[in-house]
């Protein structure tokens, strides 16, 4: 090999970018030719030192504020064709889990950044219920339809079942982000109230139902198989425990 | 201004959001100040967000990274045409200068990789940023750059010995140690 052509090939070599057979004869070649040797030293110390030096610049809190700023200034349009008499339901529900979970939170050992970054999350899911437009959803009774629709968007399989003979009809789901991540909402209709039951993957252990209220509204919240469900709803409390066990019933 | 759709932003939230930091760091090593990239990385979110529809899934990274790219050369020639004609020269490139920064010595270490990233063209700067500081794959590369593979290479092995030859410099007095 003559060193002078074999420089591109040594940068690949060096960034496992070479095939198999291309790295083998590399290799071959690193053994008789001290200057390739010498450059792969320079490389790794240039590596090195840009990894060791830290200089990768991280977008200030500012910048990604403005950003979320921008992305509400953009208006939605209307995804299903028929606005969803739930949607606004959803959205208040919304709003009310976030303040669940901020009152978790309040009790835990959270920094100002995450505080912060939550609050945000509670603009964006109010900018969000405020626009006339319907959220991002699926109206069906169809569990499976329900289920396909929101596999496709989620890392993880959600159980999803239409209770319509206990008295719980699926109305639909959608997807909502809280906190940064994705979270998936089952909507039910019992006796005329809706219920959301917001559903996300969690690592904690399983745990029985906690249940609480807030303006009016109940919530039962549990986990089960790496996954939390909190459902909400101004319906009767002993309604969303018999949801509860549907649910972890059939899961 | 454009509509994005709800379902869009929900996806445009979920795939690219978490790619700002890899937009305002190339942003920032291609204009060289954090004040431009800032407004640059913003401008070229607003612009993935009216160009997100056109986006159908694959290497979200790489789709934004080629418009921060594009974002920022645009500006450059708008704001700052002379940085895109400056060809590398080893006897011309600037001499490190003592500021209060390197009295530490890792700060030290730290202005003088910055200042020999900055002496390099922009093209050789971006594919080493793109390689060594964003860890992307050839074809990463030459996915935003919009160049064959064989030249992600050529352009790799030119600005490594680049910043090499600047970082071991006579007019550095005593190659970088310590690190």
């Amino acid at each position: 090999m003559d060193c002078d052509l074999t420089c591109s090939t040594l940068h690949a070599y060096f960034d496992n970018e070479l095939s198999a057979a291309g790295d083998a004869e590399f290799r071959r070649h690193l053994e008789h030719c001290s200057d390739c040797v010498a450059e792969l030293d320079a490389c790794h110390f240039v590596r090195h030192s840009l990894q060791r030096s830290h200089i990768y610049e991280h977008a200030p809190a500012l910048l990604r504020r403005k950003i979320r700023a921008d992305l509400r200034s953009f208006a939605p349009t209307s995804v299903s064709s028929q606005p969803l008499w739930w949607y606004w339901m959803a959205a208040v529900a919304a709003l009310l889990f976030v303040a669940i979970l901020l009152g978790r939170v309040d009790h835990g050992l959270r920094g100002d950044d995450y505080q912060a970054e939550l609050a945000g999350e509670i603009v964006d899911a109010h900018v969000r219920s405020l626009q006339p437009g319907p959220l991002t959803g699926i109206a069906s009774n169809d569990g499976r339809i329900v289920k396909e629709w929101l596999d496709a968007k989620l890392e993880f399989a959600i159980p999803v079942r239409n209770f319509a003979d206990e008295g719980f009809a699926l109305k639909g789901g959608r997807l909502d982000v809280m906190e940064g991540r994705s979270v998936a909402v089952l909507v039910y209709e019992r006796n005329g109230h809706p219920i959301n039951v917001f559903i996300w993957r969690t690592r904690e252990p399983d745990t029985s139902p906690r249940a609480g209220s807030r303006q009016g509204f109940q919530w039962v919240d549990w986990r089960k198989g790496k996954i939390e469900f909190c459902t909400v709803s101004d319906a009767d409390p002993v309604d969303l425990e018999k949801l509860h066990q549907l649910i972890s019933s059939s899961a | 201004m454009d509509d994005l759709g709800a379902e869009n932003r929900l996806r445009f939230e979920q795939l690219v959001l978490p790619q700002v930091d890899a937009a305002f760091n190339l942003a920032r090593w291609l204009l060289r100040t954090r004040a431009d990239a800032e407004d640059v990385a913003q401008e070229a979110l607003l612009r993935g967000c009216r160009f997100f529809r056109g986006f159908h899934g694959g290497d979200a990274r790489a789709w934004l990274l080629q418009i921060v790219r594009n974002t920022c050369y645009s500006w450059l020639e708008k704001n700052r045409p002379r940085d895109l004609m400056v060809e590398f020269d080893e006897e011309l490139h600037p001499q490190p200068v003592a500021t209060p920064e390197s009295i530490a010595i890792a700060d030290e270490v730290r202005g003088r990789l910055t200042r020999a990233l900055e002496t390099l063209p922009p093209r050789h700067r971006e594919v080493l940023v793109l390689r060594e500081l964003e860890g992307c794959s050839y074809k990463e590369i030459a996915a935003i750059i919009s160049i064959p593979i064989g030249t992600v290479r050529s352009s790799l092995s030119r600005a490594r010995r680049q910043l090499q030859s600047v970082l071991i410099n006579p007019g550095c007095k005593e190659p970088l140690r310590g690190l």
